[in-house]
Parts: C-alpha cells; structure tokens; sequence
C-alpha cells in the first residue's frame, strides 16, 4: 500500500544502518587509532595508494553510497528519537529539517565526489 | 526471611476523590505465594475495597496485567520471593486510563483488535462449502506463524512500549502480532484488508524498535519481530506498487 | 465516569534503564553523521596532493581528532552492536519445518563484519 511514504524512509534508514554498522568501526579505528599512531607503515606509499583508490570512479560510486545512506539514517533515527522526547507538535518541522540535513549531506557527497 | 512482606497499592476511588493514592498493607509473606495470592489476601482479610481483575490464576486469561514495582507484569505469575528487598509497589498497567484502583480502560486495545480483523479472511470465490472438508495445512505452514497465535492479549505490551504510553493512537505490539498471526496462515487470503490499518502512520511506521514489548511477553510471542517483519513486507509491497501500480497484492 | 490518565513527563526515558539505553542507542546516530562529515573531509583533503595529505595526517594526530575519535568508537560501537544483535528480528527464516536459529543468524552477521573489517584493512593499509 502506498498509504504512507514511511517504507522508502524506514528502507533508507536501513540499508544506511547497516553500512555504518559494518564499515565505520574499522574505519574509525584505522583514522582514530592505526594512522595518528604511526601503526600502518611507510605514509608515503599510503597516499599513492589511497590516491589512487578514491580517484577511481567506482569506487566513488560506492563512496557515495557509503556516506550518503547513514545520513539518511540519521535523519530518521533522530528524527523519532526527537518526537519521543517531546517534540511531537513540531514534528512536520523536524521531519523536514532532518530529511533535508540528509539530502543536503547527500548533495555534499556528490560533490566532494567529483570534485576530486 | 520475614514473616511479612509490605506491598503498596495503587488506589484510585473516583467517587469519593478525584486523586489517586497509595495505600501500605502487610501481608504474610510465603514462599510460594505471587502478587495475586497477596493480592487476594489483601481484599478478603484487610481491605475489601481494593479492586482488580483475575481469572485464572496460571497465566493464560491474560486478566491480571498490573506493574509491579515498575515493571509489566502478570500478577499471577509473579512471586512475592522475587522482591526480597523492601515493599513491593503494585499499580495499574502503564499507558491506559484507570477506571478504579487496579482496573484499567481497556477499550481502546479492542477498538484496535477488531480493527485488525484477527480471523481468517479468504475471497469470495475461494470459500469451499462445509461438505467439502477443511483448509489444509503443512506443518511448516502452521511454523510460519504459530508463534503469533499465543497471545493471551494480557497488554503487557502495550504498558512496556513508551511509543504507546507517548501517543494512544499507535495500534500496538500485541495488535501487529495479532494482524501477523493471520497475514502468515497460509488458509488466509485478507492481508490486504489488514494493511489499512497496519500500514498506516498509526501502524507500524509509529514503532521505533525499543523492543520492551518482546521482552515483558510472558508468552514469548515476540510482537517486536511480528512488527520489524511486518515493516519489510509492507516495503516489499511499496515498491511493488510503483513498479507494477494495476497488479494486485495478496 | 472520571478516568484517572497518569502524566507522561519528556524525561520518561530516565525513570528505566532499558529505556535510557535505548536512547542512547538512538543517539548514536549523530555519531554516524559526525562521522559522514568527517569521512567527506578526509576524502577532499587526501586528493589534492601530497601536502594536503601530509597536513591531513597532522590533524589526525591533532588532540581534537584524537577525543573525537575516542568518543565516537564506543557510540559506533554500540550502534553496530545492538544492530547486529536485532538482525534477526527482522528476518524469520524458515527451512522446512524448522525456524533458523536467532543465534545462528546472529553469528553469520558478525563473521561478515569480521571478514568485511579484514577487507577494509587491507584496501586502505595495504596489509
């Protein structure tokens, strides 16, 4: 039934909880703990190589939607979360400014993307 | 071990004050005594004001739901041995109104249960006539939602969901499990009739996973399941209707 | 017949624990977007040559960068942890007769975060 809108904001919020699930621990350990430590070897040979990765347009392409989805989920996570607490009467306003903070973190994306 | 234990009631007399208030009563304290057992104490030796409702003492009526020192619990499946420590508060179940003491207004939990139409549904040209014999099912059909079928409708849930208690218009756990029960039986055919209310804002879309219901469950029905998978088929069902908008679901 | 409606107060998520954890679990969202921004910022510096790079590395090592990150990794943490562990809320598989087990479903979750994590690692450090 294509009632409520919810299901492609519940999907969103899903597949972007999943991807920071699995990927952002191990990125936040590799830019929190093994490079400001010194712990992954010669740096100079990491930024050819990581150069070299973030150029390659497929691999932007999974950048985009890496980055772009746990915005989205996010927007809707905080967005319940702010209701529960009190906000219901505003809610409209929340949703707005929350699913806009995720579409215009999704337009930064895009464009950081190709800008480099 | 004391020989009595001090449990604190609730007490609610609209017709003698508007305010609610706690009343102190010490009762013996036994071993195998739960809250109902005190309970009943209470009303026949000490205070026949008290009010409450019970029926059939092990846990399958789904009458005695009440918080028991914060928690949703059935009364009578709740030991006094649980509480060691200090009184033991017992007050209605959280999130509905309260008619009297321990009683609460339970309209609104069968307002949403009709709702959901809880019975099996087929299409007209689907039904067989008595003669022909029963609906057939595997029993890995019936595994698909038997589950579901447990609950005693005692709305522990819905005094364990702060969803629930934050907004009287969400349809609840135990309502989506009861929706689910049917959705799932291979013999049903009404899923479609089920989803208007199911589907809706008030509906599942209102769940935000807190998961409390699934876990206060004394039957172990799990509606916080019911509810996430009810959430991916409505999904499914979404994006089915823009791909293929003239075909019909279920 | 008057009923009796008791209050519902905006600080109901502190009167249980489960509900408190359950807000926090929440929040941990704003941790996952900090980090969003924070992954854009890594990925316009790391391109644009090896000064910006070398500077970039410098604010990783930076006081800043190092709180942030300490905070985070237990938020990120406990989103990626309660996630994993609801998985199988979401999905009832059923095989014959017999319903997966919740464990099973759960521990094929975090085998995949494992070999994931492990391919992260050596994409970007080469290992």
């Amino acid at each position: 039934m294509a009632k409520s809108n919810e299901p492609i904001l519940w999907l969103l919020f899903s597949v972007g909880g999943m991807i920071s699930a699995m990927l952002f621990p191990p990125l936040i350990i590799i830019t929190g703990i093994i490079v400001p430590f010194g712990l992954e070897g010669e740096t100079t040979y990491l930024f050819e190589k990581i150069h070299f990765l973030v150029k390659n347009p497929f691999v932007k392409l999974l950048l985009f939607f890496v980055i772009a989805l746990p915005f989205f989920h996010w927007a809707h996570r905080f967005r319940f979360t702010l209701v529960d607490i009190g906000l219901k009467p505003i809610s409209f306003l929340i949703s707005t400014l929350c699913y806009g903070g995720a579409v215009a973190g999704s337009l930064l994306t895009l464009y950081t993307l190709l800008r480099i | 071990m004391s020989e009595t234990t001090e449990i604190e009631i609730f007490r609610y007399l609209p017709d003698k004050d508007n305010e609610p208030f706690f009343k102190s009563y010490e009762v013996p304290y036994r071993e195998d005594w739960v809250v109902l057992d005190a309970i009943n104490y209470i009303k026949d030796e000490i205070d026949g004001t008290i009010s409450y409702r019970w029926s059939c003492r092990m846990g399958v009526c789904g009458s005695c739901g009440m918080m028991v020192n914060g928690e949703p619990k059935l009364a009578c499946s709740t030991f006094l041995k649980e509480y060691t420590l200090g009184k033991i508060r017992v007050e209605p179940l959280q999130g509905f109104p309260v008619e009297r003491d321990l009683i609460i207004d339970i309209n609104d939990f069968m307002e949403k249960l009709k709702a959901v139409k809880p019975y099996i549904l087929r299409k007209e040209k689907d039904e067989k006539p008595i003669e022909e014999g029963e609906y057939l099912q595997s029993p890995a059909e019936l595994a698909r939602y038997k589950q579901y079928t447990l609950c005693i409708n005692c709305m522990l849930c819905y005094a364990a969901c702060p969803v629930y208690s934050l907004n009287s218009e969400f349809i609840g756990p135990a309502a989506i499990a009861l929706a689910q029960r049917y959705n799932l039986d291979s013999r049903d055919q009404g899923r479609n009739h089920r989803q208007e209310m199911i589907a809706s804002h008030e509906g599942i879309w209102e769940c935000t996973f807190v998961g409390e219901c699934s876990v206060v469950c004394p039957k172990d029905v799990d509606p916080a399941a019911a509810i996430q998978r009810a959430k991916v088929s409505s999904t499914i069902d979404w994006f089915m209707k823009i791909i293929m908008p003239l075909s019909k679901t279920k | 017949m008057t009923t009796y409606r008791k209050p519902v107060s905006n600080t109901w998520w502190l009167e249980r624990k489960q509900y408190f954890f359950f807000v926090i679990r929440e929040l941990t969202s704003i941790f996952v977007a900090g980090y969003c921004l924070f992954l854009l910022f890594i990925i316009s510096e790391i391109s644009d040559g090896q000064e910006k790079y070398t500077l970039l590395i410098l604010s990783l090592k930076s006081p800043i960068s190092l709180v942030l990150h300490f905070i985070s990794l237990p938020f990120i943490l406990y989103h990626t942890i309660t996630w994993f562990n609801l998985t199988p809320k979401i999905m009832k598989l059923q095989i014959g007769e017999e319903i997966i087990s919740e464990k099973l479903i759960v521990g094929l979750v975090y085998i995949s975060w494992g070999i994931l994590s492990l391919i992260i690692f050596w994409l970007i450090l080469g290992v």
